[in-house]
């Protein structure tokens, strides 16, 4: 019953058509999401026993054989992530309820957020290139529904340019997709890779792999982030949860899938370029998170230093690497949902998104403070949290392949990550609290836009506490994932043996 | 051929980048359609112009076009029209609420937002 490949689109996909039917009806909206949302976990779950056991599973939509139809396929990278995204969109889900206020939430907040997922978890699962794209515009407009919902002034302002680079990006997507069809005559990325690897790849080849690489790295981030930190500043902090979680993780699987399956035959080319660009974002994510006092722009660049992580890992080309790639994706996914997460809690206790107008806050909010401190050690990678096991064995994988000069950019990387996160947690947990008139002074000159809307002094508890839970749940993940590192590898090495040797996918795609 | 099809997309893209790189958004915004008009030519050209029946099955044809890259544009028109769309409307808010047109000037004060 390989039907169930399809279940974390249709799911969704149908809870968001649902939806659109009862916009004011907000109670039904939130259980349906969180019923929704614990259905994916379990169906991303049961996925990945099955690919565990049997090995890589397709299903053939209509029953079209591969190289005609379009194929889904969930390898162990693919259902891996699909379960790290669907853990990471429940628990936004639920600070969504606490955060997001309830003008948005009656104009279709939800329905855009469904139709997000749809997008993310169909591109992760398709095995057709044309179909990637789809399912990336699917999840872009809901994007773009999303950073102008509630259209202040900040959002009207990075909202137009965010459109711009995503079409533009898109647009290069279809004339991609145009040389590559022109070259080869295929849509299928096992079939592609097939006749890739026949013809020889160099040449045309090499210029269409590099186009691919623009497209995606715009999408991700990947060293073209010009456009990464003001947009990221713009929607309400659930959101941003939500985009810095998955949407740029959409953009490196891309990147890691075309790179590994497609185009994986002339690595002193292509992988040279990614290990540049590798360096390039490594090194500007981390002066700018070094650089800034304003909370939401450093936890964007911390968003970037990810990114340079994973495309180092691809660029190594080594079996560690792999792993490294595969075990790093997954911990950045739920790590940098939870880092938006506790960032938008801390902005709502404080009440000011500057470094400068905050202080003390440990005395009233020590769990927030705790978890933020212990994320701050997930995320440069101290031994038993997430961050760790992918960020040693992607260092490993550069050592093997000789790249001595990206390791120590890499490791330096994590240090900037470390004084970034602690930055906040010294000058916002530890010290005095602010002068109250200056806080004022700010509240009244509406210096900051990142103010959570006001609100009802009553329903302030319970919503601290869905925000809580939320936090825990991912926490959760990220200390487990940490501890047990060994069982994880196991999947994670299942996963990067696929990536190391596209004959695999090939092979489950094309039944041959 | 071809070779026509693709001065004509190169000229299309050349007008598409020069108008993205100008303050309006307006201006941006016949941009992008620009370059989706030349990469949906483009898709149409990469797959060849031979010559050969509409791909209709019944005509009796010996040779049809290639249907695949006419489905791919269709769909692409069809995402690529929302998105247009939408660009617009986003314009034009910010327009109301920005109380200007360019892109990346800074704001004057416009109407409050939803009047």
């Amino acid at each position: 019953m390989n039907n169930l490949l399809v279940l974390p689109v249709l799911l969704p996909m149908a809870i968001a058509v649902f939806l659109m039917f009862f916009r004011k009806n907000i109670r039904l909206q939130r259980v349906l999401g969180v019923i929704g949302g614990i259905a994916n976990v379990v169906i991303a779950g049961v996925i990945v026993h099955r690919v565990r056991t049997g090995g890589i599973q397709t299903l053939e939509l209509g029953g079209w054989a591969p190289p005609y139809g379009i194929v889904f396929v969930a390898d162990m990278f693919a259902a891996l992530l699909v379960l790290a995204a669907s853990v990471t969109g429940l628990a936004v889900l639920i600070y969504s309820f606490a955060s997001i206020g309830r003008e948005r939430e009656e104009h279709y907040y939800y329905t855009s957020f469904h139709f997000l997922l749809v997008g993310v978890y169909g591109s992760f699962l398709t095995g057709d290139i044309f179909n990637l794209f789809v399912f990336f515009e699917v999840m872009l407009i809901s994007s773009y529904a999303l950073i102008t919902l509630g259209g202040s002034k900040k959002q009207m302002r990075e909202a137009p340019k965010y459109l711009l680079v995503n079409i533009l990006s898109s647009t290069l997507f279809v004339a991609a997709v145009a040389y590559l069809y022109a070259a080869v005559g295929t849509l299928n990325m096992a079939h592609l890779s097939q006749r890739i690897a026949e013809a020889g790849q160099g040449g045309v080849l090499n210029v269409i792999a590099v186009l691919f690489l623009i497209v995606f790295s715009l999408k991700a981030g990947l060293f073209l982030f010009f456009w990464l930190p003001s947009a990221y500043g713009a929607p309400p902090f659930a959101v941003r949860a939500l985009f810095g979680g998955l949407l740029t993780k959409v953009g490196l699987y891309a990147i890691v899938r075309t790179f590994t399956l497609i185009f994986p035959n002339d690595p002193s080319f292509t992988h040279a370029w990614i290990a540049g660009m590798a360096a390039a974002t490594m090194i500007l994510g981390g002066i700018g998170a070094a650089a800034y006092r304003d909370i939401p722009r450093i936890l964007n660049y911390n968003v970037l230093i990810g990114v340079g992580f994973v495309a180092f890992g691809l660029a190594t080309g080594t079996r560690d690497g792999m792993d490294g790639v595969v075990f790093y994706m997954l911990h950045d996914i739920l790590s940098k949902g939870l880092m938006f997460v506790l960032g938008g809690m801390l902005i709502a206790a404080a009440g000011s998104d500057k470094l400068d107008r905050m202080g003390g806050l440990i005395r009233s909010r020590p769990g927030l403070g705790w978890m933020f401190f212990i994320l701050a050690l997930a995320l440069t990678g101290i031994p038993p949290l997430s961050g760790f096991a992918g960020k040693v064995l992607i260092v490993r994988g550069g050592l093997e392949d000789g790249m001595v000069t990206l390791s120590l950019v890499a490791l330096a990387s994590s240090l900037l990550t470390l004084y970034s996160l602690i930055k906040i947690f010294r000058e916002a947990f530890w010290g005095t609290e602010p002068e109250p008139e200056a806080a004022a002074e700010m509240l009244a000159s509406g210096e900051s836009d990142d103010r959570q809307p006001p609100r009802a002094e009553s329903g302030r508890g319970k919503q601290t506490t869905l925000a809580s839970a939320s936090a825990v749940l991912l926490l959760l993940f990220v200390i487990g994932i940490g501890l047990a590192a060994n069982g994880v590898h196991g999947f994670a090495a299942q996963a990067g043996a696929t990536l190391d040797n596209p004959g695999l996918y090939i092979e489950a795609v094309l039944k041959e | 051929m071809e070779w026509i099809m693709a001065i004509a997309v190169g000229v299309l893209f050349m007008i598409g980048v020069y108008l993205i790189l100008s303050k309006s958004l307006l201006r941006v915004i016949l941009g992008t359609s620009l370059l989706t008009h030349g990469v949906h030519l483009l898709l149409l050209t990469m797959a060849g112009l031979k010559r050969g029946a509409a791909p209709v099955l019944g005509g009796g044809s010996e040779s049809y076009a290639d249907p695949l890259p006419q489905a791919l544009i269709l769909t692409s028109i069809v995402i690529s029209f929302g998105i247009t769309a939408l660009y617009f409307v986003l314009a034009y808010r910010a327009y109301q609420t920005r109380g200007t047109d360019e892109i990346d000037g800074s704001d004057t004060d416009g109407k409050e937002a939803g009047s």
